[in-house]
């Protein structure tokens, strides 16, 4: 690795760190700044005491002009204060939390088998290249592809009604259970979430593994490699997928837009208490300071896992930036 | 099902202008039969939405039975949550579904067009400001963003619209980009500069001809994404109250208990046509940028069997 991989690296942090700030007076432009919307007052909470009202009128100094109102919001997101949730009168960060840390496992289970299935059928369809089975693979790979993902849900739903729980994350009635026993109640809540997203997704990935296993195999070194009579299975492992992984991984990395996408449906059709269900929630219920902190929390995520795939991808390809 | 998925060893030119002498048609179904079948869901589902006041059968507007009344003789696919025709539903659906799609892109399209155009032919500044503005919203997740301005905004089918196709373009404006750059490199254009030809005239007669074909790719693919970026949102309760497009059947059928219903009937029809047409915009424009991707015509190597597969008899190898 040279120093221009260095460079490269560098410049790519640079833009990721521009693009998280700029996403963070998107934010507030959106929210606060646009003439007309009635969301710009923070301290409407409902039902609130006027102790709180007061209070969060200076901290984000509602009644100074705009400017200095960035000031402060900036001031206030470094210090996590998001403002306080119209619905339930909390601090949104705190709802947040809560909300990451149940949409963290079920989404891991459905990427982990979305990019399980996705190098074993793109492999396969790549490799067997010309035969019915690849026709019959690609042909429910572009399907899956092609359906959008709450309609996988409601028909998961339908298929798996009275066999898996149709919603929530536990059982409500699961009381005095042993902790084995909750651990596998929510693991039948998480069956249905993570396979609809890893349905969903994993056409996706398939069809990435399939195109640069393709364009991998004709390349001048697979004719060598097989001029030289190596065995296929030798050629598939260490020539032609070592080589193809490179841009499946990091697809895998850039498919985080995707990812948010699929389990704010997901989380939508099965009411799984997480960030996407949230910002559903937020929505119907027009609870902007949950709306603002929910989108927000996402679009820094993704810039993150974007910057973090063209880091991967610098270092483990020497070409690129050289 | 099994045939659909020819291999797309084919180029560009098999699809757009057929070789004198054979009939067109029947040599694209032939050399690409999944290409010829997304076509052929388009057209259907095109004919559907363009005849959608002439051929349906019941009003939308008013009940014909009870709620969720199962499929019957006279109500092919049953009643929706509030006793409407199901098969009506779906015929003015098509109408909104395929409308908006066809909008946004079309916003999209004059909006990535124009910005493609601009940093890829004038370069210099313009291109650095332009391609740093496209890099912004290519990263930032478009559903999450989309979901707050159409939260702000009032529901409308003109916002859906503009939220979707002002989301979609920077794809677009990549694709064109790198192709104007390469093309206004090229020597019949630097000749024709150097005759006098003003820039409209170098774009409109060098330049776009040029980097057509790739455009008519996006374009299709740029429909399925919008609208299937108009089912979520109109599933999130984002849509115009007003019209019912297939992402509203879904939502009415999610919100109404259609499911504890068992009213199958109101929830797999619009989904299958929602996957029916985003999978003829991916079939037919697959097989467009597939042709023009040359890398991916040496694969008649093929591994399994290790031997030089035949090549087409009309066609040279690369």
């Amino acid at each position: 690795m040279g120093r221009g991989s260095g460079d490269y690296i560098v410049k790519r942090v640079a833009f990721g760190l521009v693009t998280v700030f700029v996403a963070v007076t998107v934010n507030f432009v959106l929210f606060r700044a646009l003439p007309g919307t009635a969301v710009s007052n923070l301290s409407q909470v409902p039902r609130a005491s006027p102790e709180l009202k007061a209070a969060l009128e200076k901290e984000f100094g509602l009644d100074r002009p705009k400017w200095q109102q960035y000031g402060l919001y900036l001031d206030q997101l470094v210090h996590g204060n998001l403002g306080i949730s119209y619905d339930n009168q909390r601090p949104v960060s705190e709802n947040l939390t809560g909300a990451v840390r149940n949409t963290v496992p079920m989404a891991a289970l459905g990427l982990v088998v979305a990019i399980a299935l996705g190098i074993l059928v793109g492999t396969l369809s790549a490799w067997r290249r010309g035969t019915r089975l690849e026709h019959l693979s690609s042909a429910i790979t572009v399907t899956l592809f092609s359906v959008p993902a709450q309609w996988v849900g409601l028909i998961l739903l339908i298929v798996f009604a009275g066999v898996l729980p149709s919603g929530g994350i536990r059982s409500p009635f699961l009381i005095g259970a042993t902790s084995w026993g909750r651990l596998t109640d929510e693991f039948r809540h998480m069956v249905l979430p993570s396979l609809t997203l890893a349905l969903t997704l994993y056409g996706g990935y398939a069809l990435v593994v399939r195109s640069a296993l393709l364009e991998t195999l004709g390349e001048d070194y697979m004719l060598t490699a097989r001029a030289k009579g190596l065995p296929p299975r030798t050629i598939l492992r260490t020539h032609a997928l070592r080589n193809a992984m490179l841009p499946t991984i990091t697809m895998i990395a850039l498919s985080a837009g995707r990812i948010v996408t699929g389990y704010i449906l997901v989380e939508t059709v099965f009411s799984w208490p997480g960030v996407g269900r949230a910002i559903y929630q937020a929505v119907l219920q027009r609870d902007y300071p949950m709306l603002q902190g929910a989108f927000l929390l996402l679009t820094v995520t993704v810039v993150l896992c974007n910057l973090a795939a063209d880091v991967a991808y610098a270092r483990l390809d020497p070409r690129v930036g050289g | 099902m099994t045939d659909l998925l020819q291999s797309p060893g084919l180029t560009a030119d098999d699809l757009l202008q057929a070789p004198p002498g054979r009939h067109p048609l029947r040599r694209i179904v032939r050399r690409r039969p999944s290409a010829a079948f997304g076509a052929l869901l388009l057209l259907l589902f095109v004919m559907l939405a363009v005849l959608a006041p002439l051929i349906t059968p019941h009003g939308v507007n008013h009940r014909v039975g009870g709620v969720y009344e199962a499929p019957s003789r006279r109500h092919w696919l049953g009643l929706d949550d509030a006793g409407i025709d199901v098969v009506s539903l779906l015929i003015e659906g098509s109408r909104i579904s395929l409308l908006i799609g066809v909008a946004a892109m079309t916003v999209s399209m004059v909006v990535g067009g124009g910005v493609g155009l601009l940093a890829g032919y004038f370069g210099g500044a313009a291109d650095a400001v332009l391609m740093r503005v496209t890099d912004y919203f290519l990263v930032v997740p478009a559903l999450p963003l989309m979901i707050v301005i159409a939260a702000i905004w009032k529901p409308s089918t003109a916002h859906i619209v503009l939220v979707i196709g002002l989301l979609l373009w920077t794809w677009t404006a990549r694709i064109i980009r790198a192709q104007v750059k390469s093309v206004r490199e090229r020597v019949y254009v630097k000749r024709a500069r150097a005759m006098g030809a003003g820039h409209g005239r170098i774009i409109f007669r060098h330049v776009l001809p040029q980097i057509a074909p790739l455009l008519s790719a996006n374009v299709v693919l740029t429909v399925a994404y919008a609208i299937f970026y108009e089912t979520a949102l109109s599933f999130l309760g984002l849509g115009d109250p007003t019209s019912s497009s297939w992402g509203t059947m879904l939502r009415h059928a999610f919100e109404r208990t259609a499911i504890s219903s068992g009213a199958w009937w109101a929830v797999v029809p619009p989904g299958v046509c929602i996957s029916l047409v985003v999978m003829g915009c991916y079939l037919v424009g697959q097989a467009i940028e597939d042709g023009l991707n040359p890398r991916l015509r040496i694969s008649h190597l093929s591994p399994r069997s290790f031997r030089l597969k035949e090549l087409p008899a009309e066609r040279p190898g690369p």
